[in-house]
């Protein structure tokens, strides 16, 4: 038998070792892990314009990722349209003062005038621009997020790339992993008339060709999360889209 | 390698004898954690969806099990009876978290894919059970090959379940695309399409199914070794 003092005095030591050894690892690895992060969260801005990469974005290594990243023109812009510059995103919280380092996740919590945007605009090979924008919104379990990117129109879609949380795995998670869902998204329209109407993943089937998409059948919650998510992530950029239209 | 391991051996007692031997493979058939003991149907259940998954699974189990199983058996003199659990928990913990922070550095992507379920190794039954069952009351060497079995035995038949549910679920192995409805899969473009009218069956990526496919395997496993029958 153990007195208490003992108990007391093995599970301090334990608990200082465990955390010291932990604590060590952690800041030993924290560089590699945030730049593990960073390109994780580039290659998914990058997939939605996949078509146009000189090669499918699975198939560059990390290298060429950054590369192709270092290309692109990243703005950072608030819901009334206007710029934000390198510092003001650094006042927001984050160090690197990139559109690529804003936490989406986190400005979805912030009050709406404060909630700052990344866009980019990336010029493909055969010199055409791409404008790509992120959204993110909430799924059947978790939250869900995705890359638009737009023709020069701005109107057109060129490619999507979406992600998730934790949604079901063969429903839900299609929405990242099945390419005849996402790849539906290209070429539809999200202006009608000049008036901002998003595409609409209709459960049973797309009812109009150019501004809706096959639902996915089994994760209709998820489906109606990517329409809510899309319509209203692309409303925030409106004033920059139409900045940019002159 | 093997040399300086017989050194060692003579040195601080790592025979390696016959019931050294029946460590390592009674976990595999026998005495298998998932369809003998039945423990840890919940992480069998969870990320069987894909090959690639069950491995990084079954290679995170072997590592904790193994660790923890050799940890626990060093400390188990020193450790206070009434505080054992919590010790063997911080244990497992500490170890799961060096799986976490290894695996977000080496490979990001299957990390992502995993999330949730590397911390709830924690949470395993077949480690816990371990520690309670044999490193608590056997020498180190022994209870880390107890470890290392077990953790095999749980880990195969992850990924047997693995393979069933992403082939008929999504007509690949580990990734590449083998038997599917598009000219993507192998089997479509290097021979003819005659395989074309094969659809994926979902229900094989859902959880329900590794359901049915671990009832399925312990009852061949039994049926193939009768003598399981009447341990439950």
């Amino acid at each position: 038998m153990h007195s208490t003092n003992q108990i007391i005095k093995f599970v301090l030591i334990m608990t200082a070792l465990v955390a010291v050894v932990l604590a060590g690892m952690n800041t030993v690895l924290k560089p590699i892990h945030q730049k593990n992060e960073a390109v994780y969260n580039k290659r998914a801005i990058l997939a939605a314009v996949n078509d146009f990469l000189p090669s499918p974005v699975t198939e560059l290594n990390d290298d060429q990722v950054e590369e192709i990243f270092s290309k692109i023109t990243q703005t950072v812009i608030k819901a009334d349209g206007s710029l934000v510059d390198k510092d003001g995103v650094i006042a927001s919280g984050y160090k690197e003062g990139t559109a690529s380092s804003i936490d989406m996740g986190k400005e979805r919590k912030k009050a709406e005038t404060e909630k700052i945007y990344p866009a980019y605009l990336f010029t493909s090979d055969a010199g055409k621009k791409y404008y790509i924008v992120t959204v993110r919104g909430k799924g059947l379990w978790d939250e869900i997020w995705g890359n638009i990117a737009f023709e020069e129109d701005i109107n057109t879609i060129a490619g999507v790339s979406f992600d998730h949380k934790a949604e079901t795995p063969g429903l839900g998670a299609e929405i990242k992993d099945n390419k005849d869902f996402y790849n539906q998204f290209k070429g539809k329209k999200i202006y009608d008339n000049g008036e901002l109407r998003s595409v609409f993943v209709r459960k049973g089937g797309a009812k109009d060709p150019v501004y809706e998409v096959d639902g996915i059948s089994g994760a209709t919650i998820t489906a109606d999360g990517v329409t809510e998510m899309m319509s209203r992530g692309l409303k925030y950029y409106e004033p920059y889209f139409q900045s940019i239209k002159g | 390698m093997a040399e300086t391991k017989v050194l060692e051996k003579k040195e601080s007692g790592l025979s390696f004898g016959k019931a050294e031997r029946k460590l390592l493979t009674d976990p595999l058939d026998s005495n298998n954690p998932i369809t003998v003991q039945v423990l840890g149907i919940c992480s069998a259940l969870a990320v069987t969806t894909l090959v690639s998954k069950a491995f990084v699974m079954a290679i995170a189990v072997v590592f904790v099990l193994a660790f923890s199983n050799l940890i626990t058996s060093y400390l188990r003199n020193s450790i206070p009876k009434q505080v054992r659990m919590i010790v063997q928990l911080v244990i497992i913990a500490a170890l799961v978290t060096v799986v976490e922070l290894t695996l977000k550095a080496v490979n990001y992507p299957i990390f992502k894919e995993l999330s949730v379920f590397i911390g709830l190794i924690i949470t395993n039954c077949i480690i816990m059970g371990r520690l309670e069952a044999y490193a608590m009351s056997n020498r180190p060497w022994r209870s880390f090959l107890d470890g290392i079995g077990n953790g095999i035995g749980y880990g195969i038949i992850l990924i047997i379940v693995a393979v069933i549910r992403e082939f008929f679920g999504k007509g690949a192995l580990a990734g590449v695309k083998i038997i599917g409805p598009s000219a993507d899969y192998w089997l479509n473009t290097t021979t003819s399409s005659w395989l074309g009218w094969y659809s994926h069956n979902n229900l094989f990526v859902l959880f329900p199914s590794a359901m049915f496919v671990i009832g399925i395997l312990i009852w061949i496993h039994r049926s193939w070794r009768p003598n399981l029958v009447d341990i439950s």
